[in-house]
């Protein structure tokens, strides 16, 4: 041992600024407890410490969030940033990943019990199966899944180097799969998005590696800081940056859902367990937009002239795109997915700003769009028929008349999507369309303007179907009456997404107060 | 601090609305009544207001306030009124108690509730109070879209036989043209940025820029489209027939009456006050579509078979006028045309809701379903030739005036685009004198004969005072003038333009000059 030491020279012990980095150690910790849980614990006892042990770790790493508001520190060796954006979003997928638990542990909303398969190995219509749901199994396995799946949003955006940021980017996405295959019903389809999600997602991460590899190939490191010093060094040397910028974006472009990388988006957002879709839809996205933002901005800003034009096309393209294919969607999650991509590209115009009002303008729309999308999801679990939720927008048909508060919480969200004034939707579409004109983008803006105009269309179309269309002949679906889970996600929701919308100072404020990317 | 007028004159229809949807479910009579009151009270504080305000200084904005809002953005919740903007507010308080009294049945047996109905109306007189006096450009813009949410209920819910089809185009053009003006409004923030420091949407502020004209145009086109779908310009103006057919006669007053004078109030406040080049550079194409729109839309009132989309076409033709006023760039003209704007307020407002009560007496919207009507219910028909006459600019009705101003206005500048504009006053009076014919001459149905019953107390109440003000403002226009010319003069010195110089016949000669 000593020799070994010897040989190469001292050991240095890194040094862990545990505080700085608490909110991430928090969640990760908890992940490997609730693992030991699932092993240990008799199957009665799981959901109620599941529970316990899920939000109480979110709320604790939330307030390690708030403890360190001030701290703008490269931590860990160089490998992560406590900055103010990274706070925020840290903030922002904690509240969000909160809200997404409470409508992941409804229980009375589906007859057979939760959202959840019984035991998502079974095959899909066996014995076997019938066997666990007759017998009224559970399984708690997915709140593991789902708090390792939180620690790597947390990481993804507090990363600076690029192979920290692979490996949130895996701790991230792995659970997420299997998450996605674990629904109750409809498993064939649950089943197929799980493997599709995987498989592109799998090919989109060796994208990210193989753009990895060339940057480091160029700069020597893989540090952001790095990469950012080296082109200012090497301005002339564009082969290698280039084609590595390229396959980086591919990467975490895919993530977001921006077009051309959106295939996947609809399918696995229809087939998942619609809780995990509403946490995925909400948190992937704040995550993935923080890693874009700070490789963006910290690593590429230097040779910004190059990808822009790139991330032009691309936000114009998953605008387009989105709306469009939007407007001829039956189901209500595929509509909703669609709506997803559409907002991704809005906020792409904010990333392409390359300046502060982007970056803050970024990440008010990912808020507003988080709660709301949520919400929309959480609401969609709760409008059933006979055979589980009723997804297909014709059975939607009258809702308003027989749910009225349901129905206008779901109104409320889609008027916040469509960018309406007074809700939060609008907040953020304002704030990244501005930093968009400043920063040069008049264009794209132009673009985001129609398809906002266009998308208001089939958002408008939705609430004018629950209000004012007869139901259909079978009764169509009704909605369910929840636990007070789901019905605490809907109000918290509503109510935030008012309050972003006509208080906006309140989070506008904090965003200021976040100030920029530590280098 | 001295009382805040303006802004309790905005919150009492909100509080109204609040208490209406407080009051119990079963009683719908009860929630009229407060409704009324409410509206009454609103109307109370805007004379109050007035009173207030000093005509002298009607370019200025009065009883002004401003408080922060969302300083990230540089907005404030601010609000004021000049002149223009004080008779229109004048012109949406007075004619909602008129229409909650007028439309006291239009609610009854709809698929929302009664109270719903009042609180939305309620709802509206605040968004249309508060789209008039916003002195911050961003809080125009949220009123402005703030306005669609009561109106596509209104017609959604309380609508006729093909409502859903109609409140959908309404809000989808609207909302078009909203999000074309919110485009604008952002790059007139970041050009507010660019010269100031610091991003502002303070309309006096804005005013004041310089804008590279290449700028101007684009952010003026945003503008104008939005506020030429509100009006409506033809070709936008395909929205108002149906929204105005389906809606509730009392819903289609406010539409019509009110909320079109945004789009007319816009171009005359925000398009040519703030991009006085650009809409100088415009002026061509906006007069050609005015004219356009005089013309076609009478036209088209004249072919029309169903009583509230003519009343409708004949309110195109009419917003041509006012369209045309605006971009003649001459102080009679756009005078002409704010006139012009509470004229035909109060005009429509009276030919809507008569013929609201003929619809529904008879139960169809169908003129062929009429026809001697006078002779069963004559004093609805004298009232409804009062309002018709008005609506052609009979001199001694208010709208004479105000059309008169407008094609002097358009003369003095442009004597062909007069003499054009003119032929739409005799198809005005064709489309009125011919659906007055129709419907109230000749020999009376047997249908029409049993159910056509002549006005009620209530009704007569309501009309009246419509009439009233159609009549008084014929004969003595100079109180509304007073406040209106200042804030005229204020935009045209805006626009840097001045009036031509009258022309005279030059001298014969071998006389005397």
């Amino acid at each position: 041992m000593s020799a070994i030491l010897a040989a190469s020279g001292t050991f240095e012990v890194p040094t862990i600024e545990y505080a700085a980095l608490a909110p991430i150690l928090i969640v990760f910790g908890a992940a490997v407890i609730s693992v030991l849980l699932e092993a240990f614990l008799p199957q009665q006892h799981r959901r109620p410490v599941q529970l316990t042990l899920t939000f109480g770790t979110l709320v604790a790493a939330f307030a390690f969030v708030v403890i360190e508001r001030g701290t703008r520190a490269v931590v860990a060796e160089g490998s992560v940033a406590v900055d103010g954006p990274t706070l925020f979003m840290q903030g922002t997928i904690l509240v969000l990943a909160f809200i997404a638990a409470l409508v992941m542990a409804e229980r009375e909303v589906d007859p057979a019990g939760d959202a959840f398969a019984p035991r998502a190995s079974a095959l899909p219509g066996s014995e076997e199966e019938q066997e666990f749901t007759r017998l009224g199994w559970f399984q708690t396995e997915v709140w593991p899944l789902f708090l390792f799946s939180v620690g790597g949003m947390l990481l993804f955006p507090a990363s600076t180097d690029l192979l920290t940021m692979f490996v949130a980017l895996e701790v991230l996405s792995l659970p997420l799969y299997i998450l996605a295959g674990m629904a109750r019903r409809r498993r064939l389809l649950s089943q197929e998005a799980s493997l599709k999600y995987f498989v592109l997602g799998a090919f989109s991460s060796a994208f990210f590696l193989y753009g990895m590899a060339l940057l480091y190939g160029f700069a020597g490191t893989v540090s952001l800081k790095g990469i950012a010093d080296a082109l200012t060094a090497n301005a002339g040397e564009s082969g290698l940056v280039v084609a590595g910028t390229a396959l980086l974006m591919v990467g975490l472009l895919f993530k977001i859902g921006a077009a051309p990388f959106h295939q996947w988006t609809p399918d696995v957002y229809q087939g998942s367990p619609t809780s995990i879709t509403g946490f995925m839809a909400a948190c992937t996205k704040v995550a993935a937009f923080g890693a874009l933002l700070r490789v963006m901005y910290v690593a590429l800003g230097g040779i910004r002239w190059d990808w822009r034009p790139v991330m032009y096309v691309i936000a114009g393209l998953t605008m387009i795109v989105g709306t469009i294919f939007a407007l001829t969607q039956t189901d209500i999650k595929r509509m909703l997915a669609y709506s997803s991509i559409a907002q991704a590209g809005f906020m792409l115009v904010g990333v392409l700003a390359t300046n502060a009002a982007g970056l803050k303008g970024t990440m008010v729309y990912l808020l507003a769009y988080g709660i709301a999308t949520i919400g929309a999801f959480a609401v969609v679990t709760l409008v059933r028929d006979s055979t589980g939720e009723a997804t297909h927008l014709s059975s939607w048909a009258g809702l308003g008349k027989k749910s009225p508060l349901v129905a206008s919480a779901f109104a409320l969200f889609l008027l916040a999507f469509a960018g309406i004034p007074l809700t939060s939707g609008f907040t953020g579409k304002f704030a990244v369309f501005t930093a968009g004109i400043a920063g040069g983008a008049t264009a794209v803006v132009i673009i985001g303007v129609v398809a906002s105009a266009v998308a208001a269309f089939f958002y408008i179309r939705v609430i004018v179907l629950m209000f004012f269309n007869e139901p259909p002949a079978d009764g169509g679906a009704s909605v369910v009456v929840p636990s007070s889970f789901t019905t605490f996600a809907i109000t918290i929701t509503v109510a935030l997404t008012l309050v972003i919308g006509v208080l906006p100072q309140l989070v506008l404020q904090l965003v200021d107060q976040a100030g920029v990317f530590v280098r | 601090m001295t009382f805040n007028w303006l802004l309790v004159l905005f919150l009492a229809p909100i509080v109204g609305a609040v208490v209406v949807m407080l009051l119990p479910q079963g009683n719908p009579t009860l929630a009229k009544q407060v409704g009324i009151g409410f509206s009454l009270l609103t109307f109370l504080i805007t004379i109050a207001a007035a009173l207030k305000f000093d005509a002298a200084l009607a370019a200025d904005f009065q009883l002004g306030f401003s408080y922060s809002w969302i300083p990230s953005f540089g907005v404030n919740f601010a609000m004021g009124l000049d002149g223009i903007a004080l008779v229109l507010v004048a012109l949406s308080t007075s004619l909602v108690p008129i229409v909650l009294l007028a439309g006291w049945d239009d609610a009854d047996g709809a698929r929302g509730s009664v109270k719903g109905y009042v609180a939305l109306i309620l709802v509206l007189e605040a968004a249309m109070i508060g789209v008039f006096a916003a002195t911050d450009v961003f809080l125009f813009y949220v009123f402005f879209e703030a306005m669609l949410v009561p109106v596509y209920f209104l017609i959604g819910r309380y609508g006729g036989q093909r409502r859903n089809y109609a409140a959908v185009k309404f809000l989808l053009y609207s909302l078009f043209g909203g999000l074309l003006m919110l485009a604008s409004l952002i790059g007139l923030y970041v050009v507010s940025v660019e010269q100031l420091g610091t991003g502002t949407f303070d309309f006096t502020a804005l005013a004041g820029l310089t804008i590279d004209p290449d700028t101007q145009k684009w952010l003026f086109v945003g503008f104008f489209v939005a506020f030429a779908i509100k009006a409506p310009l033809v070709p936008f103006h395909t929205w108002l027939p149906d929204a105005a057919a389906e809606s509730t006669p009392g819903t289609a007053v406010l539409l019509v009456g009110v909320l079109d004078k945004v789009g007319t109030f816009g171009m005359l406040r925000y398009c040519l006050e703030l991009f006085p080049e650009a809409s100088t550079w415009a002026t061509p194409l906006v007069i050609a579509l005015a004219v356009i729109g005089i013309i076609y839309g009478a036209l088209l009132a004249i072919g029309q078979q169903d009583i509230k989309r003519l009343i409708a076409y004949t309110s195109v033709s009419h917003f041509g006028f006012i369209a045309l006023g605006i971009f003649v760039m001459t102080s009679r003209g756009q005078s002409g045309s704010a006139l012009y704007m509470v004229n035909h307020g109060f005009s429509t407002a009276a030919l809507f809701l008569i013929g609201g009560f003929l619809i529904s007496r008879r139960g169809s919207r169908l003129i062929d379903d009429f026809g001697g009507v006078q002779k069963v219910a004559p004093v609805l028909a004298g009232m409804f030739l009062v309002a018709g006459l008005s609506s052609l600019a009979l001199p001694g009705t208010s709208s004479f005036v105000s059309e008169f101003l407008v094609l002097q206005g358009t003369f003095e500048r442009y004597p062909w685009i007069g003499v054009i504009a003119t032929l739409g006053i005799v198809l005005a009076a064709l489309y009125i004198l011919l659906m007055y014919q129709r419907t109230m001459t000749g020999p009376t149905p047997e249908v029409v004969r049993e159910k056509v019953v002549d006005l009620r107390g209530r009704e007569v109440l309501a009309i009246a005072p419509l009439l009233v003000v159609i009549i008084a403002l014929g004969f003595y226009p100079k109180p509304v003038l007073d406040v209106i010319n200042p804030a005229v003069d204020r935009v045209m010195i805006a626009v840097g333009a001045t009036d031509p110089a009258p022309q005279v016949a030059p001298v014969a000669e071998g006389t005397q000059p």
